[in-house]
């Protein structure tokens, strides 16, 4: 079975600029970043500020253009596409904005907003557009006036209903849902859990589920991949990373997790320090400054992602 | 069309913009209605010697001029061409501004920091020095001032376009648009475009305004329509020689050019204020 | 225990466009000397409000339509507003914002506005406390610290910085209004325990509010839940945890990600504060309302300090 979207040596970097304009650094934002996401499947990537998930999200959809590496989405590489190809390719990669309703022009009406993905890429007749557009209203459990309504006469909670529902009518094959629970509240965020599990199963998707929040993403994913400052630093089945982390990083974030019922994390701190200036990343495993675990080996060399299907970027893994 | 009566029901709460908006109605109004409401219709170019420089009254409202010519009925008729300057001018003016604005906005790097360094160069130029350079090449005559005004208006629709295409950009419901396989052309016409036009409105109003002064300076220099056409600022050019004895003959057309560009510059002042913010303002709730 | 806040009965409104708003009503609150008490709720739930009350900062449209704040045995709400802001605000009640930041003058040094709190707030303080409390609070070579500007400082340096002024005037309550929030995972457990290490030494008490459960199994002795402008239940934080008697918490811990299996969300939506619901405002919500939950529940006591206004309480 070939993954649905494969990354090799993905790498995106952006120029630090002094006052007078001139570079004095990159960012290394996503650094040589290997990883794969088989159809049908939920993967999570999870890291902290910084890490690099945004960025990778974003390189993959072609918001940023990459400096090297490949994007092998259904077996064909996309990651030097121009604009113009890039729009063949849209539709079947989607993206999802953290606040989907955002991504509605306040001066449209929803049933043109729905219909629009349909006029771009099919050649669907008004009848059949329409038809489709009330399918897919019905499918994130909308009413049908809702389609001569404007965005901002519909509440939160339904603008991103519709933000997702026009990606939708697109049947697209991979969604990237981009931090989808941040800031919301508990109930709200279940609420939200839910419907995606529903339009997974009903039109087959496959997502790669970026946050930050782990005990959303232990529910939601089969597999999960921890991200630092830009690296991949482990990647296996959810179950196992969370249960039996193999990264210093991982279990250091696991410990930091409040456990309701559990034994307080504030009683026994295991991490300390911040995560360095990813402009001023530290030789050899970058890790290495937070590292209980850090000896010499560390220093000169840096660890590189084991062999699937439980990785990790350890040096004592 | 709720948006639009939402509008206008805004406009009537606000005074200011009310009595802009009278100003301009009563412009257009006098305008068509000329034929019917003019005292003397053919003084436009007829010549009564005998009556030279009265002042007002009874009969010629606004007194005669130096041709002898009903000054109120000349202004009336003025004001077909006040108005065929300033909305010609503004129109072409936008025709050229406002895609070349979406389109150096839209893109990044050396064609747009081109368009834009061409458009500064318009921008350079004060409207009367170009309008008196065309008007001596072409010879005076009203379509040329209105050439030379849609020559040196239309950047500054550019301008204001490009900054709120720049802006616009970074809006999410644009790069997701753009995300969802939208060419160029749809995202500039279909999205943009709809997204910067209060701006336009606004500033085609105030334009108005400024381009019936510009117009009416030219006129006064000479550079416009040609006797005897009764352009407002023509006939204050003409006023000049017999001031301050003949003081109706200037306080006619300067009064009406002062009533119109007021007018709207208070409807784009007003418009300003009730296009955007209200527009931009979305209410939204968790849930 | 002794007392050392009460919010009795708060009833708030605010004048908005579209009405009156009635954002609190009748809610209830109680903070004992040296305890940690969590607010919880969602979004519109009033815990900001509720916590402004108590610091005498609500925006102008606001009407208090009722109630009692007692801290230390007076009314604040019967205070007046010089008092309030020399001697409470800022002084014996200090506050730590969410946004570490806005909440810092960007032009300023950190030392210059440590100075200003000092000058103001905190007179007998002396630059040896300042120093002892930047050590306190982990911020490095607490010096040179002083010395720099606001932007040169992490997200959660910036909530130790914060931390630090809210001690500065040695208050009797701190006001935490999810200090949390912006904060990565790592940071936010070392800062929550930081926070309460140093108010556990000093005695003084704590009100947290936060939409985030972990966050108050972690610190806080007490949970109090607020619902749409009411208060539901309280409890210490084992109890709240382990068996909530109020169908609503029970509907929140329930909604929490359970790996297991299920997703289980609460139906319905929030009630809009300009024509909320009579009596319980979660009843239209609730699988256990009956015709008597229009009415306001009083508020029982089940177990020793477990309050719970409902009428019909889980066992």
């Amino acid at each position: 079975m070939n993954p649905l979207l494969s990354l090799r040596g993905l790498e995106t970097r952006f120029p630090v600029r002094n006052a007078f304009g001139l570079r004095t650094g990159w960012v290394r934002a996503v650094d040589h970043v290997t990883l794969h996401v088989m159809a049908g499947e939920t993967l999570g990537l999870v890291g902290e500020s910084g890490c690099g998930k945004s960025s990778l999200a974003k390189t993959i959809i072609g918001i940023n253009r990459p400096q090297a590496g490949e994007i092998l989405f259904d077996g064909h590489d996309i990651a030097g596409l121009h604009a113009g190809e890039r729009r063949a390719v849209a539709r079947e990669l989607q993206y999802v904005y953290q606040d989907p309703g955002a991504s509605l022009d306040p001066r449209w009406k929803i049933g043109s907003l729905l219909e629009e993905p349909l006029k771009i890429h099919t050649a669907l007749s008004p009848a059949e557009r329409r038809r489709r557009v009330v399918e897919i209203l019905r499918a994130v459990g909308l009413p049908e006036a809702h389609l001569e309504r404007y965005p901002h006469e519909i509440s939160g909670g339904q603008q991103r209903r519709v933000g997702l529902a026009r990606i939708l009518t697109l049947r697209p094959k991979l969604v990237i849902l981009d931090e989808p629970t941040s800031g919301l509240d508990v109930s709200v965020q279940a609420t939200v859990l839910k419907l995606f599990r529903e339009l997974r199963d009903v039109f087959a998707l496959t997502y790669l589920f970026v946050s930050h929040d782990l005990s959303v993403v232990r529910l939601m994913c089969e597999r999960v991949a921890v991200m630092y400052l830009g690296r991949v630093v482990e990647v296996g089945p959810t179950a196992q990373v969370f249960d039996a982390p193999r990264h210093p990083y991982t279990r250091a974030l696991l410990s930091a997790l409040p456990r309701i019922g559990g034994r307080r994390v504030t009683d026994d701190l295991k991490v300390a320090g911040e995560p360095p200036s990813p402009t001023d990343l530290p030789q050899g495993c970058r890790f290495r400054p937070r590292c209980p675990l850090a000896a010499e080996r560390c220093a000169a060399e840096e660890p590189a992602l084991g062999t699937e299907p439980h990785a990790a970027a350890c040096h004592f893994a | 069309m709720a948006a639009l009566v939402d509008v206008l029901s805004r406009m009537a709460r606000d005074r200011a913009v009310l009595l802009g908006a009278a100003l301009i109605l009563l412009l257009v109004l006098v305008a068509i209605l000329a034929p019917l409401i003019a005292t003397f219709p053919n003084d436009v170019w007829d010549i009564h010697p005998t009556q030279r420089l009265r002042p007002p009254d009874a009969s010629f409202l606004f007194g005669t001029d130096r041709m002898g010519s009903d000054i109120y009925s000349r202004i009336l008729f003025g004001a077909r061409i006040t108005i065929m300057v300033a909305v010609v001018a503004i129109g072409v003016s936008l025709l050229i501004g406002v895609p070349i604005g979406l389109v150096a906005g839209y893109y990044h790097g050396w064609p747009s920091d081109l368009l834009m360094r061409f458009s500064d160069i318009f921008l350079a130029v004060p409207q009367i020095v170009l309008a008196i350079a065309i008007a001596q090449t072409l010879g005076p005559s009203i379509e040329n001032v209105i050439l030379a005004l849609s020559l040196t208006y239309w950047p500054w629709f550019t301008r204001l376009v490009y900054a709120e295409t720049r802006s616009l950009k970074n809006e999410i419901f644009i790069e997701s648009t753009i995300a969802l396989g939208a060419s160029p052309f749809r995202v500039i016409v279909f999205h943009i475009l709809p997204n910067v036009s209060s701006a336009i409105i606004v500033r085609s109003s105030i334009g108005m305004g400024f381009t019936i002064l510009t117009a009416a300076a030219l006129g006064f220099l000479g550079l416009g329509a040609q006797p005897p056409a009764p352009e407002w600022g023509r006939m204050i050019s003409e006023s000049r020689e017999y001031l301050p004895d003949a003081w109706w003959y200037a306080l006619a057309p300067g009064l009406a050019i002062f009533l119109v560009v007021m007018g709207f510059n208070l409807v784009g002042d007003g418009l300003r204020d009730i296009l955007d913010p209200r527009l931009r303002r979305a209410p939204k709730s968790n849930g | 225990m002794v007392e050392l806040l009460a919010v009795e009965d708060l009833t708030v409104g605010f004048h908005t466009d579209a009405g009156l708003a009635q954002v609190l009503d009748g809610a209830g609150l109680r903070i004992d000397a040296g305890e940690v008490v969590g607010l919880v709720g969602e979004s519109g739930c009033g815990k900001t409000t509720l916590a402004r009350a108590i610091l005498g900062v609500l925006a102008p449209a606001a009407r208090i339509g009722g109630g009692i704040i007692r801290f230390k045995g007076e009314d604040l709400l019967q205070q007046d507003a010089a008092r309030l802001s020399r001697d409470i605000r800022g002084r014996a009640i200090t506050f730590i914002p969410q946004d570490p930041y806005g909440s810092f003058n960007p032009l300023f040094t950190v030392g210059a506005q440590i100075r200003d709190l000092v000058r103001w707030k905190a007179p007998r303080a002396g630059r040896e406390r300042v120093m002892e409390l930047l050590r306190a609070v982990q911020i490095p070579e607490p010096e040179r610290a002083l010395e720099k500007l606001p932007h040169e400082f992490s997200g959660g340096q910036r909530q130790r910085l914060m931390i630090a002024m809210a001690l500065l005037p040695e208050p009797d309550l701190i006001i935490a209004d999810e200090p949390t929030t912006a904060l990565d995972v790592t940071i936010q457990a070392q800062i929550l325990k930081l926070l309460r290490d140093l108010v556990k030494d000093r005695g003084i008490s704590v009100l947290f509010t936060t939409h985030d459960l972990g966050t108050a199994w972690e610190i806080c002795d007490r949970v109090s839940v607020l619902y749409a402008g009411q208060d539901m239940e309280a409890a210490p934080t084992a109890s709240f945890f382990a068996a909530a008697a109020h169908p609503y918490t029970r509907a929140l811990l329930l909604s929490l990600p359970d790996p297991e299996g299920d997703i289980r969300d609460i139906p319905g939506e929030v009630p809009s504060l300009l024509e909320p619901p009579s009596g319980c405002r979660f009843h239209p919500r609730c699988g256990r309302a009956s015709e008597a939950c229009r009415s306001r529940p009083p508020r029982r006591e089940p177990a020793p300090g477990h309050l719970v206004r409902c009428h019909h309480p889980v066992a």
